[in-house]
């Protein structure tokens, strides 16, 4: 959870710079892109690959370790883990992909054109935004996904990206409002480029690496609360996996069976370091240096 | 602004309920509810009436101190929430008082000399521990410190709070309080080292070595106060966070916080004490916040003045 707060820390401390010479992105960047591009691979494949289906109930195996035939071993109800966690990933990159998808979707436009425009406009959007900033995301996630039944995927997906819009609007405004008083961007408009060409051809390319390194710890920081929110009971509902829902079970049988609470742990873990240090490294390479606004 | 955002949580709060499908007074009561709750509730909803109406109504009885009563426990709301409250306060102080320990003279050190290896190792693992959520960090403890070195697990009627015995208080404390502070630090850590790392090569700095100031004295006296209030700033933000990740680490733990009674709220749809919850915590929250902007611009006037 504690990741929320590194939203607000990092993103105060954004500046552009042209780069000089890019820093090399270095061989475990590519292995931790790799490593991303097999889980969603997984994800999206799960059911065409050769997998022990997730739901089979195996009453001669129960709480195995792992084997060949069970690669994690089982969990209480003589489910294969492997598989379940396999099929968990669907349910946290889907949360994860869409929630971001939505709050980079409405946030970023917003963001950019505020910064790029100004007067009223800008003053009202980001003064409504500051407003919804201060209500705590997770507190409002949490108590708007308890009322709001039945639950599905879907609206799981919806409030957690609605919630993070405010957030997107800040980080992108500000990095848009760097750029947008260099002096090409000036030089652009002296020689009478439409707002729409400055827009797409002048800033965004500029806005993108930000975006892009944010976006990617955006989608951690979703799929942790995603893992949170399967522990307070508001995620999809058993028996379907999802990581967090498999480390929620886990912990009433610790003892017996700890294999059920490491493996999608550390699933989690992998994937969540795996995308943090891409955007970090992102961020390095195109000297996103962190100069205080 | 405080007083929009405040206002702004509480039509937040109050709509709440509005999301519920169906009869809003047979969800809230349950289906075997006698008429007379239905119609008590009803009223103190004002339910009959337009709904910028029943706005003011439940807020007057909110600002009275009356959340209104749980069907499932026939308690009220406001005491209930009184009685976890100062649990979650106390785990998160001592959270708090734990990371802020050790972050600021591991950060020091680190910040003397980047790139020395100190700095590396810190650096790394906090980086790889910013992703490990705290809901994995507890199981994790739980799995390879509880388990193994069989510490008793309080179950929330055998919680003890820090008036009756301070001992076995602290001993029931010990395990989540180390789980957030795991968290906050690893942010602690890393923002006040670059900062600390940038604050060194201002001038002022240069100045006070050439004057022959002891290294330790640049760093506690010099380097530390313009440096917290970037640490601050990151503390400030982190209490939603915190309060979120408290939650769920006093549920795991069965300790009677406002986290474990929000979860156990949810689970029995006692709907009145999960909107009380979330309107308490989102409050409070908000005044912590600006309690630490008060505190950075005490430290840091400029801020205020720009």
């Amino acid at each position: 959870m504690s990741n929320f707060g590194q939203f607000y820390a990092e993103e105060e401390i954004i500046h552009v710079e042209k780069p000089e010479k890019r820093e090399p992105l270095g061989i475990l960047f590519w292995v931790c892109v790799g490593w991303i591009g097999l889980n969603i691979i997984g994800a999206i494949f799960a059911n065409v690959l050769p997998l022990i289906n997730p739901l089979t109930q195996n009453y001669n195996a129960l709480n195995a370790g792992p084997s060949l035939h069970h690669l994690f071993g089982t969990d209480d109800l003589g489910r294969d883990i492997f598989s379940r966690v396999v099929y968990g990933s669907r349910i946290s990159l889907s949360v994860g992909a869409g929630a971001m998808l939505i709050g980079f979707g409405v946030g970023a436009p917003l963001g950019m054109l505020a910064a790029y425009r100004r007067g009223r406009f800008d003053s009202i959007l980001t003064n409504v935004m500051y407003v919804l900033l201060a209500f705590p995301a997770i507190i409002a996630t949490i108590a708007i996904l308890s009322f709001w039944t039945p639950r599905s995927l879907l609206k799981i997906i919806v409030v957690i990206g609605v919630a993070s819009i405010p957030l997107v609007y800040r980080v992108i405004r500000t990095a848009t409002l760097s750029v947008a008083t260099k002096d090409y961007v000036i030089a652009a408009k002296v020689q009478g480029a439409t707002d729409r060409r400055i827009l797409f051809r002048e800033l965004m390319p500029n806005v993108a690496p930000i975006a892009i390194s944010f976006l990617l710890i955006g989608v951690a920081t979703v799929i942790a609360l995603e893992g949170a929110l399967a522990f307070l009971g508001l995620s999809v509902l058993p028996p379907t996996p999802s990581w967090g829902n498999m480390i929620n079970e886990s912990r009433t049988i610790l003892q017996q069976n700890p294999w059920l609470a490491v493996f999608p742990s550390l699933a989690m873990i992998l994937f969540l370091l795996s995308l943090n240090f891409i955007g970090d490294r992102l961020r390095h390479h195109f000297d996103v240096t962190e100069v205080k606004l | 602004m405080l007083i929009a955002i405040v206002f702004v949580i509480s039509v937040g709060s109050f709509y709440l309920i509005h999301l519920l499908p169906g009869n809003i007074t047979t969800v809230i009561e349950g289906p075997g509810a006698s008429p007379e709750n239905q119609a008590k509730l009803f009223k103190l909803l004002g339910l009959n009436k337009p709904i910028y109406e029943q706005y003011f109504i439940w807020i007057g009885n909110v600002l009275r101190g009356n959340l209104g009563v749980s069907f499932i426990s026939q308690t009220s709301v406001a005491s209930t929430i009184g009685s976890a409250l100062p649990i979650d306060l106390e785990i998160i102080l001592l959270s708090q008082i734990i990371a802020f320990a050790f972050a600021i003279p591991l950060a020091m050190r680190s910040a003397r000399k980047p790139d020395g290896w100190l700095d590396r190792i810190l650096s790394a693992t906090s980086f790889t521990l910013l992703s490990v959520p705290s809901f994995i960090i507890i199981v994790l403890l739980v799995l390879f410190v509880s388990v193994k070195l069989a510490i008793p697990h309080t179950g929330p009627s055998s919680y003890v709070s820090f008036g009756q015995d301070w001992i076995i208080n602290l001993d029931s404390m010990a395990l989540p309080a180390i789980t957030l502070a795991a968290g906050s630090f690893v942010l602690y850590f890393r923002v006040l080292r670059s900062d600390l790392i940038a604050t060194l090569q201002e001038e002022f700095i240069t100045m006070a070595r050439s004057k022959g100031i002891s290294q330790r004295r640049i760093l506690w006296r010099h380097a530390l106060r313009p440096s917290s209030v970037a640490l601050l700033g990151t503390a400030g933000v982190n209490i939603g966070g915190l309060l979120a990740g408290g939650f769920i680490v006093e549920y795991l733990l069965d300790i009677p916080g406002l986290g474990y009674t929000l979860i156990q709220a949810i689970d029995t749809s006692d709907y009145l004490l999960v909107q009380g919850i979330v309107l308490v915590v989102s409050v409070g929250v908000v005044l912590i916040n600006f309690f630490f902007d008060f505190i950075i611009n005490i430290i840091d006037p400029r801020i205020s003045r720009e």
